[in-house]
């Protein structure tokens, strides 16, 4: 009988064993994976409440952390939602967190492996545990005047950003929401207005669509073909270029339309000066025949097309020139060389294309967040200007300065010009449907010591309402950045 | 039946010793859960640390007085098990607001005095040879109890095992396993000759005579009820596991166990084929990590909660308070290990897993030392009882294997299972005590005039 009793017990002891392993494998082995499982909310769960660090802008809060009577200790509340929703983003405990929020969680809540000095004197001068702060490089004047430039009822989006340091000076788009109503800590009510936001047109709960929404970049291309064509050796600053009204593929029942709306129609045959003044599509479409696809995707990328690991913290949609060869025929390349058809673009991306040109070639990080600091102001990061991707040399930059300098001097974005200032710039007007465009704006000032990028899009929009929001706007606010 | 030595000696003063540790340990445990929820040290407080003090030292007593050759170790590391529930369950109260603490205190008293009440009446653990058929009545009533219309609590979790007594909710299930101990023990010590000798042989295995296999039939049936009526599989799994060790042990016969894994297995998989509540339990076993399993009604939230928690308090756990256990249905009693797991790591479970296996361990020591089969039997089955139930629900927790509704001894919230658990740590000291007991003064001695041994 004893025997079986050691037997039992040996039993008994594999099943404490197991027990053993099993725990050691969710405590220790397989923890990590637990812990980034998506289903996973036990990191929200444990800072949601906290006294999360605000975000500042010009030293302001547009999202803090108030304090409540109720269990859930803090209330996270954003100043000024409908002009910052895009970048703040929200954080919510069951509907998702976004932006910055979102980018910088460990930092706002203090949990980051960095801050584990904070977290350890907290833990023993009993405070209650607190986030960094994370300073935006945003200014709110700027913000708030593109932000005004945009009608209500009329999406569109503006991004300005200095060349040289890639910091983002204003980044504002429409139709916008307010982010408080996503900070309940009541979860049906956050649940219910996330349905009733998802549902609105041109609405993206997800970011700015400054930095998340694709769109037609039109003729603002053309200046990814004009670096292409010089970059090649086949053109210089002194190439004429073929400029038909139409251009024709063979066998194919389908032309290439010369822009309407200036003056290409006047001659056949065009300079960069005059084809980029008037922003002709047909010599630009013939440079990119001429090329082949492989150049212009690959232009395309050294401006920062098809990378997704763009962060400004927040992670960027990726802009797209399609890919491998042979992926287009031949009306399909003309027609992407004018920004048309499979070429999106977000209005970040073709402020980082401007900026490049801007900076001499360099491709500077596009960023947002200027300082973070500890809750004694002690700061721990801050903005150091990084550089992305050479993009193109020095001397095709600047060549092609000069021409979008002649383009707001002499050509259709004169809209933009600042008395006393050279202003460069680009129009572009990708045809979407029913007679609407995209209606594009991209230059910097002053143009021989860039300052700054001005970037901006109106979707959708007849060709007269494009122009008025376009060039002009642009001016006021390279007058209001430069201070004239 | 080999004879260990044993050293005759009471070993009194060691328990008390390792008492004070278990006190120091629960009390500590509710002071840090007291400190780092920002609450005051009120009377509340102060009157557990002396509830809990005088409770300890009643069993003490009361084993100094009836039964002092008992094992020394046991009484601290329930003692231990208890406070440390009690803490995490009154930690859990200050988050959720419940007020699961004051009746688990109210329990404790009550399963202490019970367990008291055991060392004191019972005299020599063969007394309840004499109950074996009525121990085996009291059982299917027990079982019986929360089908009863006006008895019944209702189906409540998803099983239907509880009854009501006035305020109280109580599952007569946890005192059958006792007493379902009791009859299996009786009724093995007395035909085990019997079983063992009679019955043919085929091949190597000796099968015994379909009129031995009664008590086993009954047990199956027990099991079987069990899930069938009350939809409580760890229950029905514990019965069986019970069983399963008794008839071994009684009978060294490895044939039974592997009639009874067959058993187990046309009954698993009948079970498993017929009612929808099984197979969705191994369904949701399987695909736990599935969102669509998490998101759904009965679904495998509870388990992955509790692992997220675990896989939160990593290696040296959160501290009491700094996690949120709270976000686990059934925190305090289920998922009680998912609880200690995030707030005192692997550490503090690894401690918790240790002390169950060191309580295992000493009742197999006493059935081990006791001299009669009556005794062996009842102290195996209780001790392999504990670590059954431990291996289903901390398995269950940590998905080992599908989670069921099993309480975890001694620490969580419900008078019921505190009550049993109790009943069967007296048992188990007192079949300790007659097993350590120098022989010659189990006969009448003048060092124990209140020993009355009935020889069976």
């Amino acid at each position: 009988m004893n025997q079986a009793i050691r037997n039992s017990w040996i039993v008994a002891i594999a099943l404490f064993v197991l027990l053993f392993g099993s725990i050691s494998y969710v405590q220790f082995f397989a923890a990590d994976s637990l812990n980034s499982n998506p289903s996973n909310n036990r990191q929200l769960l444990a800072t949601f409440c906290n006294n999360r660090g605000p975000i500042l802008v010009g030293g302001h809060p547009i999202a803090e952390s108030v304090a409540t009577n109720s269990d859930c200790k803090y209330q996270r509340k954003y100043n000024d939602p409908y002009l910052y929703a895009g970048l703040t983003g929200f954080f919510s405990l069951s509907n998702g967190q976004y932006g910055i929020e979102a980018a910088m969680k460990e930092q706002l809540a203090g949990t980051s492996t960095d801050a584990l000095f904070e977290r350890i004197s907290q833990a023993f001068t009993g405070a209650t545990p607190q986030g960094r702060s994370v300073e935006l490089t945003i200014d709110a004047n700027l913000q708030k005047l593109a932000y005004s430039m945009i009608p209500d009822g009329v999406p569109g989006s503006i991004v300005v950003m200095n060349p040289k340091t890639g910091a983002i000076l204003a980044m504002v788009s429409k139709p916008s929401y307010d982010t408080n109503l996503m900070a309940s800590h009541d979860k049906e009510t956050v649940a219910k207005a996330y349905d009733n936001l998802v549902g609105q047109p041109n609405t993206n709960l997800f970011g700015s669509p400054a930095f998340k929404q694709l769109y037609a970049p039109g003729s603002v291309f053309k200046l990814i073909d004009t670096a292409a064509a010089l970059e090649s050796g086949k053109y210089n600053k002194d190439s004429v270029l073929p400029n038909p009204a139409e251009l024709a593929f063979p066998g194919i029942n389908y032309t290439l339309p010369n822009y309407r709306y200036g003056q290409c129609d006047s001659q056949s045959k065009a300079t960069f000066t005059f084809a980029l003044e008037n922003s002709c599509n047909t010599p630009f479409a013939s440079i990119a025949l001429n090329l082949g696809q492989d150049a212009i995707t690959k232009e395309a990328e050294k401006f920062g097309f098809n990378d997704s690991s763009v962060k400004i913290p927040i992670g960027v949609e990726t802009s797209r020139f399609p890919g491998s060869s042979g992926t287009l025929d031949q009306p399909g390349l003309a027609q992407s060389a004018i920004g048309q058809r499979d070429v999106q673009a977000t209005p970040l991306e073709i402020a980082m294309m401007t900026a490049a040109i801007a900076n001499g070639g360099k491709q500077m990080q596009p960023n947002l967040v200027q300082t973070v600091r500890t809750p004694d102001l002690q700061t721990v990061q801050s903005l150091t200007p990084q550089v992305l991707r050479q993009s193109t040399t020095p001397e095709v930059a600047k060549q092609i300065t000069d021409w979008m300098v002649s383009v707001v001097d002499n050509g259709i974005a004169s809209g933009a010009a600042v008395p006393g200032v050279k202003v460069a710039g680009k129009t572009g007007t990708a045809e979407v449907a029913n007679n609407l465009n995209n209606a594009w704006f991209t230059g910097f000032a002053p143009a021989d010591d860039p300052q700054v990028v001005v970037t901006i899009v109106m979707p959708n929009v007849d060709v007269v309402t494009g122009a008025q929001l376009t060039s002009p706007n642009a001016s006021k606010l390279f007058k209001a950045v430069l201070k004239k | 039946m080999s004879q260990l030595a044993t050293v005759p000696k009471p070993r009194r003063n060691i328990e008390l010793l390792l008492l004070v540790l278990a006190l120091i340990v629960g009390i500590t445990a509710n002071a840090l859960v007291n400190l780092n929820l920002g609450k005051t040290f009120d009377n509340d407080f102060y009157t557990q640390c002396v509830v809990l003090t005088v409770l300890s030292l009643a069993v003490h007593i009361s084993l100094r007085l009836r039964a002092k050759y008992a094992d020394p170790v046991i009484l601290p590391v329930v003692v231990a098990l208890n406070g440390i529930g009690l803490a995490v369950i009154h930690r859990l109260d200050i988050t959720s607001g419940d007020t699961a603490g004051q009746r688990q205190w109210l329990w404790t008293g009550l399963a202490v005095a019970a367990a008291v009440a055991v060392i004191w009446v019972v005299k020599d653990h063969r007394i309840l040879r004499r109950y074996t058929y009525i121990s085996l009545a009291l059982s299917v009533i027990l079982l019986l109890m929360p089908l009863v219309p006006g008895l019944s609590a209702g189906d409540v979790n998803g099983a239907t095992v509880w009854i009501k007594l006035g305020p109280f909710t109580f599952q007569p299930g946890e005192i059958a396993k006792i007493t379902l101990a009791i009859f299996f023990a009786g009724y093995l010590s007395s035909n085990r000759d019997l079983i063992l000798l009679a019955g043919r042989k085929i091949g190597p295995l000796q099968l015994p005579r379909v009129k031995d296999l009664a008590p086993m039939i009954v047990a199956w049936l027990a099991s079987v009820g069990v899930l069938v009526f009350q939809h409580d599989l760890g229950t029905s799994v514990l019965f069986f596991g019970l069983f399963m060790v008794m008839i071994y042990v009684a009978t060294s016969r490895i044939s039974w166990i592997f009639i009874g894994l067959v058993l187990i297995a046309v009954g698993g998989f009948a079970a498993y084929q017929i009612f929808p509540h099984v197979a969705r339990r191994i369904d949701v076993w399987v695909h736990a990590f599935d969102p669509q399993y998490i998101g759904a009604a009965g679904g495998s939230y509870q388990v992955v909660q509790g692992l997220f928690g675990m896989a939160n308090g990593g290696l040296i756990g959160t501290g009491f308070g700094q996690g949120s256990p709270q976000t686990v249905p059934l925190a305090n009693s289920d998922m009680i290990i998912a609880s200690i797991g995030e707030e005192l790591g692997l550490v503090g479970l690894f401690a918790v897993v240790c002390l169950y296996a060191l309580l295992v361990a000493r009742g197999f020591r006493a059935a081990l030392g006791t001299r009669d089969a009556f005794g062996k039997l009842l102290a195996v089955g209780l001790a392999f009882a504990v670590a059954l139930q431990c291996f289903v629900i901390i398995g269950g927790v940590t998905r080992l294997i599908p989670l069921t509704g099993l309480t975890t001894p001694f620490l969580a919230a419900g008078g019921s299972s505190l009550l049993a658990n109790w009943i069967i740590v007296a048992l188990i000291l007192k079949i300790s005590d007659a097993a350590r007991r120098p022989i010659n003064v189990s006969a009448d001695s003048p060092q124990t005039p209140h020993q009355e041994v009935q020889t069976p």
